[in-house]
């Protein structure tokens, strides 16, 4: 199992390292000079050359990705140029917003998507079993960013003096502040410090935050405000998990070991919770792992409508304003949270199916 | 050893009816595909909105780009108007309203159809044909070639698809044709993979096999044995891609990389009108619908394919 773990980490190198140039090389694809972008259009010649001396623009590519993989080795992903201050922090500002969002989104869709899938394989061909798959189809053709604004309207204007309101946007109401837990408690972490890094990034998941510094008010706030990103995001994946619950169990449940089940006399849910979920359950982990990538790029998308500085929208504005560190950076994350991701997925098919041997 | 390759040679017209059996496939699919629900309201969506397409200038009451500041009780982001449904007669008729530049979004919509489903097919066939083809390279020869193919498919898999096509589109700048490629170069990975794993399957088996020891050559083998035979699970995610080709298209005119003005696109539609959602949500709320009927249609139509070309599965 660690044999195999190691395996698959050291498999993910050159994935890693591809993407790592690719990156690189896309960014400065994107034509424009990021002096021009930074400086203004009518920059003196000059003042651009001192500006890319500065950034470490002026060297030969091969040169500066070797830097850059240099760099990067050491957790040094450098400065953005527009903000001029260090990507890493950038992505402790921002990162966290994205997790609770895109997290939110897969504990809705699966809460919802696996008893849907359930519930309509145990009444195959019911109206309840029509209506989810009716459901699945329409939830896979629906614009995020349309279904987002709908919510937006519906819960921010048309309910707006009900018990139902929703804030249409934002992470937290005007004024409140989330004070990170190592603060309120005292710990006197040095900046800049790993530690502190460390602990800034977990304390700006303001929902967990709130959660164990106790502070109710807060908790709730945040939570008010991510139901609707988080429900809008939550459609797609949530009506594709759901299908493929239904799918997978009906193939289960047409087993033999299924009538053997029955024949024992086992009334039905026992015959489905214990002997036909957990097999049914391999393609649904599969599915799941591959909804990262959609929720990222959902994320965007949901972070633009409701106006939230995630991950999404600073990668998004990043690529736009040519800003080459931020790029990098958090393109290299995602994607290494992606080879993580996966490799948790087929660990779990172990768990789920004694019989994968991992090796 | 003379007589013997003759008689090789004498099976061979025997052998063809056999080798017939793919427009049976396809012939049964299609019978199959229309006794399922999903195949046929997925056929019929896809059937109107190629008819609104074809006959847009016809069924249009406007110009999709004509301002129409000025006229009888109308202005910028106009209500819907229909005197059927209670409208004043002297207001004039807008069946879903105008947008911010006083323009007929019934007619902008109905040849928005135009847009979204040429972006469909234009996008999926591009990468269909550079996916496929990568695929059965890759599967066919194996060995390095497949490896190195593979890879670089795993590399542009590693990005969030949605993130590297908005990279792409940075790089070539922002416009319909190049939202269309880079929502192609995106989708690549995903029809080489399926195309190399039926490849691989086919090419085991012992019809190839029989080819092969007939003396085809290889290129001959791939491209008249093994290819048409590995199509089949192409062409569902085929249709499910033109679904998705026009989401991201539609999500690409949102962010404002897309078609730019005045192009009449569902998606740059309504992100002009963003804003307005809460006081005018007509201009919001039909582009989107006619986003979401469009994709679904061809989602209907790939999951009948699916059960229709996939005879196992049929009850």
């Amino acid at each position: 199992m660690l044999a195999y773990v190691g395996r698959r980490l050291l498999l993910a190198v050159p994935v890693l390292l591809g993407i790592l140039i690719a990156t690189f090389l896309l960014a400065r694809a994107i034509p424009g000079e990021p002096c021009r972008a930074m400086l203004g259009e009518r920059a003196t010649a000059e003042a651009c050359a001192a500006f890319e001396r500065n950034k470490g623009l002026d060297r030969p590519v091969p040169v500066q990705l070797g830097i850059y993989i240099g760099d990067v080795l050491k957790g040094d992903f450098g400065n953005s140029i527009r903000f001029s201050r260090p990507v890493s922090q950038i992505l402790i500002e921002r990162l966290p917003m994205t997790i609770e969002l895109s997290m939110t989104a897969l504990f809705i869709a699966l809460l919802v998507g696996i008893p849907l899938g359930i519930v309509a394989a145990m009444r195959h061909n019911s109206a309840v079993d029509v209506g989810t798959m009716m459901f699945a189809n329409v939830g896979v053709s629906m614009p995020v960013f349309w279904l987002g604004l709908l919510l937006a309207y519906f819960f921010g204007l048309v309910l707006r003096n009900t018990w139902f309101a929703l804030p249409p946007s934002g992470r937290l109401s005007p004024g409140m502040i989330s004070v990170p837990f190592y603060e309120k408690w005292g710990w006197g972490l040095s900046d800049g410090t790993f530690p502190h890094t460390v602990m800034e990034f977990i304390g700006n998941h303001f929902i967990f935050n709130a959660f164990i510094t106790g502070n109710w008010e807060l908790f709730g706030n945040a939570i008010q405000h991510l139901i609707l990103p988080a429900v809008a995001l939550s459609t797609i994946p949530m009506a594709i998990i759901a299908r493929m619950t239904r799918s997978s169990l009906l193939d289960t449940l047409g087993r033999d070991y299924i009538r053997t089940a029955r024949a024992k006399g086992a009334i039905e849910r026992r015959v489905v919770v214990r002997h036909a979920l957990r097999n049914a359950m391999l393609p649904v982990v599969t599915i799941v792992g591959l909804q990262m990538g959609a929720l990222l790029s959902g994320a965007v998308l949901t972070e633009t409508v409701f106006g939230l500085a995630g991950a999404g929208t600073m990668l998004f504005e990043a690529i736009t304003a040519r800003d080459f560190p931020i790029i990098q950076g958090f393109t290299v994350i995602i994607a290494t949270g992606y080879v993580v991701i996966n490799l948790i997925v087929d660990l779990s098919y172990a768990y789920l199916d004694p019989r994968i041997r991992l090796e | 050893m003379d007589r013997l390759r003759r008689s090789d040679r004498l099976t061979v017209p025997d052998a063809k009816h056999l080798l017939d059996r793919p427009t049976g496939l396809w012939r049964g699919a299609l019978r199959r595909l229309l006794r399922r629900k999903t195949g046929v309201i997925g056929l019929s969506i896809i059937g109107t909105l190629v008819l609104i397409a074809v006959l847009a200038p016809l069924l249009a009451p406007y110009d999709p780009n004509q301002v129409l500041i000025g006229q009888d009780g109308v202005s910028r982001r106009s209500p819907p108007c229909v005197h059927l449904f209670g409208c004043e007669p002297e207001i004039r008729q807008h069946a879903l309203g105008l947008d911010g530049n006083a323009r007929d979004q019934f007619s902008r919509i109905i040849y928005g159809t135009r847009v979204s489903l040429s972006v469909g097919l234009t996008t999926v066939l591009f990468a269909f044909s550079i996916g496929a083809t990568l695929g059965a390279i890759a599967g066919f020869w194996g060995g390095w070639t497949d490896n190195i193919i593979m890879r670089i498919m795993d590399v542009v898999l590693g990005f969030p698809s949605l993130l590297l096509a908005i990279a792409i589109v940075s790089a070539l700048g922002p416009g319909l044709r190049n939202t269309m490629l880079a929502i192609a170069i995106v989708s690549i990975p995903a029809y080489a993979r399926v195309m190399r794993a039926s490849v691989l399957s086919i090419k085991e088996l012992d019809f190839v096999s029989a080819s092969r020891a007939l003396g085809a050559s290889k290129l001959r083998i791939l491209w008249s044995r093994v290819v048409p035979n590995a199509l089949t699970p192409l062409v569902v995610i085929g249709t499910l891609g033109i679904a998705t080709a026009i989401l991201d298209a539609a999500a690409f005119g949102f962010l404002g990389l897309g078609a730019q003005e005045p192009t009449a696109e569902w998606g740059a539609m309504l992100a002009r009108e963003r804003a307005q959602v809460f006081s005018s949500p007509h201009l919001v709320f039909f582009p989107g619908l006619a986003i979401m009927i469009t994709v679904l249609g061809f989602n209907l139509l790939g999951d009948g394919l699916r059960d229709a070309l996939d005879p196992s599965l049929s009850e």
